[in-house]
């Protein structure tokens, strides 16, 4: 029988939910690694068994956490215990560091800093990890300050992509108010060698040869907070999505604006119609209809929460500019959560199921394709990230 | 015998429970202490100190004998206390925040 599974990363933990195709009950399980805060986790979709997870802190730095049980027991890939005392480990666990070497890259040393002076690139987390649609042991990870890295044994070794860093912008890339990360990992299902990624607040970036070489693709983005409003590079980008069937039509959600591209990122034009706040962090498409589009609206790059204290979940079924308010079983009075950048995803049954996370630690869903929604939970700690997996 | 007490983040995370004890052969110093600890437990490399420079990270303190060593240098000898097991070698957390 189909099922669905829900990954939650939340401040203080993780928590999986599970339910049957009818997705009116769930089981919940949880916390993982309680304590920590869990960026995101992520499962394969070419073993579902295959889970992998971002856990980190300020104090004690980055971790990652690998299932290859759904999620029943964790192993730190490189972190296993010595067979005997006093030998070296073999793996070495958690490790990301800046590719420097000649010979892969043009070696960066700064990007720029909040006050316009350049600044050494610092690892700090993970924010994504997006698992291979072909091979469960192949992960990548967009990590702040912006770069990302690869694994091809199952997390044990990490190593960067550095064209990207190399590429000729990164100089100007700086942080935004959450730090300098690479949040959005998209793998192309038609072409193995083409990933879409994107960087506040650089922009987003497409590389064509598996990683080797890099360009932004940001023409048509307009950002009115920086020097130059349709610079290259410097665009705050909150979030970018694709349908897969579609793969070369991206949706993204900007700091302001929410843009639509139909040529593979190479060209942009605003499709935020008549949201009543194209501010926002997450986007997503429906399984199905690669024209219907989810957003959150939240009421200003200073006020992270929604307008009138209405949560409410914005479709479009026409590709954009045409937006309604989804409300019911959402909370019409008095909210005041936000919806982070990787908070929202969908799942593949029919009818599609819609979930996201808030700032609250409501995880919402819909098996209706957003028409209505109804709380899983209502009381974790603020969700970070939400995604989904459809069980056959 | 070496004694070292984690906080317990990074005792769930090395699952163990209590203090860590060890043998060292040689100078005992933050560096070799750190260096006997990460071996016995891969998964604290980059949790105490980073992974390339060894440097020990921002919020994570040292203290031993009731004094704080966190800013000794990485080879100075530990007390004798640490080195005869009397007193433990503490990894704290620092204060900051509540969150």
């Amino acid at each position: 029988m189909s099922g669905v599974r829900v990954l939650v990363g939340t401040k203080k933990g993780a928590f999986i939910l599970s339910s049957d195709g009818k997705r009116e009950k769930w089981d919940v399980s949880g916390p993982h690694f309680a304590g920590w805060e869990i960026y995101h986790l992520k499962g394969s979709t070419k073993d579902p068994n295959r889970l992998y997870a971002s856990q980190t802190s300020g104090w004690f730095g980055q971790i990652i956490q690998r299932s290859s049980d759904a999620g029943k027991t964790w192993e730190t890939p490189g972190g296993e215990k010595l067979p005997k005392p006093g030998e070296f480990p073999v793996g070495q666990a958690n490790k990301f560091v800046y590719d420097t070497t000649a010979e892969t890259g043009k070696p960066l040393t700064t990007h720029q800093f909040y006050d316009g002076t350049q600044h050494p690139w610092e690892f700090k987390r993970v924010w994504h990890l997006e698992p291979s649609t072909t091979d469960p042991d192949t992960v990548y990870a967009g990590v702040e300050d912006a770069a990302l890295f690869r694994s091809t044994d199952g997390a044990h070794t990490w190593q960067e992509l550095s064209g990207l860093r190399g590429h000729g912008t990164g100089p100007k890339w700086q942080p935004g108010a959450g730090g300098m990360c690479l949040h959005t990992i998209i793998l192309d299902p038609s072409n193995p060698k083409r990933i879409y990624i994107a960087i506040s607040a650089a922009g987003a970036f497409r590389t064509d040869d598996g990683g080797k070489t890099w360009k932004p693709i940001n023409r048509g983005l307009k950002s009115t907070y920086i020097p130059d409003p349709n610079a290259e590079v410097g665009h705050c980008v909150h979030h970018v999505a694709m349908n897969p069937s579609r793969p070369s039509v991206l949706f993204m959600q900007k700091h302001w604006d929410v843009m639509r591209s139909d040529d593979a990122g190479d060209n942009w034009h605003e499709v935020s119609g008549n949201l009543p706040t194209d501010f926002g962090f997450v986007i997503d498409v429906h399984s199905h209809e690669p024209d219907t589009i989810y957003v959150v609206p939240i009421k200003s790059d200073g006020e992270h929460f929604p307008p009138e204290g209405k949560l409410r979940v914005y479709r479009s079924r026409t590709g954009g500019n045409e937006w309604e308010a989804l409300t019911k079983g959402l909370p019409q009075q008095n909210c005041y959560v936000n919806v982070l950048r990787d908070a929202m995803a969908v799942d593949s049954l029919d009818k599609c199921g819609v979930y996201f996370g808030t700032t609250g630690g409501q995880v919402y869903a819909s098996a209706d394709a957003g028409d209505s929604w109804t709380p899983i939970v209502r009381d974790l700690p603020g969700v970070l990230s939400v995604e989904v997996q459809t069980l056959a | 015998m070496i004694r070292v007490v984690l906080p317990a983040h990074l005792r769930t995370l090395a699952k163990v429970e209590g203090e860590v004890t060890f043998e060292i052969e040689g100078p005992v110093t933050q560096r070799s202490v750190l260096d006997a600890l990460e071996a016995r437990y891969p998964v604290l490399q980059g949790a105490i100190r980073d992974h390339v420079t060894k440097k020990r990270r921002p919020f994570i303190r040292f203290f031993a004998c009731e004094e704080d060593l966190s800013h000794e240098p990485p080879d100075a000898p530990l007390p004798d206390a640490v080195v005869k097991g009397a007193e433990p070698f503490l990894v704290v957390g620092a204060i900051a925040g509540g969150l």
